[in-house]
């Protein structure tokens, strides 16, 4: 009979010992998902690089790219397959800027994302909060007043990582950070502290004239991939967003714990005010390093998080390395739009994500609840 | 074993809470009463460190509070508070698998074992069916147990509840109460809860404490503490009390002169 033996199975599920159960959640599918959206976007984001080196004023193909890429690699001449034009195009032009943009992507992405889960406000952003202006104004003072050169590389992300901490605290320090912080006072705090700092970075590049003629005022305000090359600055642009992201993901647990409010985190045995600090913390430094390298390019840190938490969820053990993943794509192919659409001339990527930013940023205004 | 002694707290002028003593016992479950305003969801706080006493102290099994760092106490005592993460959309096995953040060093991930303790407590508390919902989308009274299950999942000695029959309707109140008794009875468990609801605590608790002003009116059996004698002076209100199935009853009246009706 077709019944009783329903019945039968449904109560041995039911009865057997919970030890003997390899799957008692039922959460395999969702980790099969999650499993499956993270190597989708790692192919994405290969794919994308492949085709990003590929498209310019040269167009070259996949098979060419791979090819200089992987003797390049492997320590080996190109050989007479590839002219040496093309091997340096791939190679020295246009692949350590596809590898700047993919990791100052992951890093907005992901810094976005921590800032959202401490604020409990899903309009934190590195950029909206100023944050970004602050880690500006710390590197043009850099150059301008020449402090701490004999750090050589190191200097510039260090003292934009000293101005982004410093934006940072003051933009807390004023909003009220602890506990809930209101959406208003928040990004009031961010506009008027960005706009301050904004204008204290424009004000130093001009008063220094020709100290460092390559970072414009236009390079701070709108963000741009330009400068990458293979220098110290980049290897340390990867070595920091991909030990941030690391970090984050392991942290994803309490990071839930301190995005559901201070008093979960306080029972769930996180301190809220100390790991409040140490994110505040982490995140200057990634901003501080990408901002050094690229200036400061807007939205990715506040529609990243989005789209990773639609994908696979607001856990963020999951959603911190798909935000880092979508934040490398979204990038990248932003600044392959900013190479292309207006040739020979080159747009700040920074337009390019405004473009795509500024919409989402008011379909969010308009989703929050009215005020009393 | 939960015990404070002499404990005092202000949030700035005026004691809050005023030389407050108290042991919560395994096995026994103490509902902490008193109107808006009389201390107990501090209280509550101070019991589980979120709060430092100004004077007095708290000890958890023998140790003091604050000699505790925050994981060590989410280790020993489980809280339900009224928290929900608004614009993060958990699981609902997500959220329990967050009780087992306390047995985890800072970086660690949840293991197959964390998965069959946050199982439990949810099949504890009749949810499992329910796992792969999304919190945001339950009724008041499923994240009221499933909020429970992240405290069960904890497996801590001690649990603390605030107000967790908060906009429920009666048979969930009841549900709720009869599984928080079940804890103290089955697996010995020492818990506290603030209740608003009178008749509730005189039901489900084996003792209540009484505050009024941050100071204890009433301390012992709830038929010792539930009396006209007790309760009038504190929340001012005449009280009548029945004595039904051998427990107690209470019927309030205004002791005030009503509202003069709206003239047109």
């Amino acid at each position: 009979m077709l019944v009783p033996a329903l019945t039968t199975g449904h109560r041995d599920r039911h009865e057997a010992p919970m030890a003997l159960d390899p799957d008692p959640l039922g959460r395999a599918r969702l980790r099969r998902r999650r499993r499956i959206w993270v190597s989708v976007l790692v192919a994405a984001l290969a794919a994308g690089m492949v085709v990003s080196v590929g498209t310019g004023p040269v167009m070259l193909d996949a098979a060419t790219v791979a090819h200089v890429v992987w003797s390049r690699l492997s320590g080996q001449s190109p050989g007479s397959l590839v002219d040496s034009t093309a091997a340096a195009i791939v190679w020295d032009l246009r692949l350590p800027r596809v590898v700047l943009g993919s990791a100052v992507g992951a890093g907005l992405a992901v810094c976005g994302m921590a800032l959202q889960a401490m604020v409990r406000n899903p309009l934190a952003d590195p950029y909206l909060l100023g944050i970004s202006a602050g880690a500006s104004s710390g590197a043009a003072a850099m150059i301008l007043f020449g402090v701490g050169v004999g750090l050589g590389a190191r200097a510039l992300p260090a003292s934009a990582f000293l101005g982004a901490l410093a934006a940072s605290m003051m933009v807390f320090l004023v909003a009220g950070a602890g506990g809930r912080v209101s959406s208003m006072r928040l990004l009031l705090a961010g506009v008027a502290i960005g706009y301050a700092l904004t204008a204290v970075t424009s004000l130093l590049v001009f008063a220094s004239g020709s100290a460092e003629g390559a970072r414009s005022v236009m390079f701070w305000l709108l963000g741009s991939l330009t400068l990458a090359t293979w220098d110290s600055l980049l290897a340390i642009v990867v070595m920091v967003v991909v030990a941030t992201t690391g970090l984050l993901t392991l942290c994803g647990q309490r990071l839930d714990a301190l995005a559901i409010g201070d008093e979960t985190a306080q029972i769930l045995g996180v301190a809220p005010g100390r790991f409040r600090a140490q994110l505040l913390l982490v995140a200057s430094l990634c901003i501080g390093v990408v901002v050094a390298s690229a200036g400061s390019i807007g939205f990715v840190g506040l529609v990243v998080p989005h789209l990773a938490r639609r994908l696979v969820g607001a856990a963020h053990a999951w959603a911190i390395p798909v935000a880092a993943l979508l934040g490398a794509i979204l990038l990248m192919w932003a600044d392959l739009c900013a190479r292309m659409l207006l040739q020979p001339q080159e747009l700040p990527v920074g337009i390019i994500t405004a473009f795509m930013g500024a919409p989402f940023l008011l379909y969010l205004i308009r989703r929050m609840p009215p005020a009393h | 074993m939960i015990s404070a002694t002499g404990v005092s707290f202000s949030y700035g002028s005026g004691d809050v809470l005023d030389h407050v003593d108290l042991q919560v016992r395994h096995g026994e479950v103490l509902g902490l009463v008193g109107p808006n305003g009389s201390g107990k969801s501090t209280l509550l706080r101070v019991l589980y460190g979120s709060l430092a006493p100004h004077a007095g102290r708290v000890l958890v099994d023998h140790a003091d509070l604050k000699d505790l760092n925050a994981r060590e106490v989410a280790q020993a005592v489980s809280v339900v508070v009224q928290e929900t993460p608004g614009d993060f959309p958990l699981l609902v096995s997500d959220m329990v698998l967050l009780g087992r953040t306390p047995h985890h060093s800072g970086l660690g991930r949840h293991n197959a074992r964390d998965e069959q303790a946050a199982a439990r407590a949810l099949e504890r508390v009749g949810m499992l069916g329910r796992a792969d919902h999304g919190f945001d989308r339950l009724s008041g009274g499923e994240r009221q147990r499933v909020l429970i299950a992240r405290a069960l999942a904890h497996e801590a000695p001690h649990m603390l509840l605030d107000e967790p029959t908060n906009h429920l309707d009666i048979r969930y109140q009841h549900q709720v109460l009869d599984l928080v008794r079940g804890l103290a009875r089955t697996d010995r468990h020492a818990i506290a809860i603030v209740l608003h609801d009178l008749n509730l605590a005189a039901t489900y608790c084996d003792r209540l404490l009484l505050l009024h002003q941050g100071r204890i009116v009433a301390y012992g059996s709830p038929s010792d503490v539930l009396t006209p004698e007790n309760l009038e002076p504190v929340y001012q209100v005449q009280v009548r009390r029945l004595e039904v199935d051998d427990g107690v009853h209470l019927v309030f009246t205004p002791s005030f002169s009503p509202l003069p009706p709206l003239s047109a």
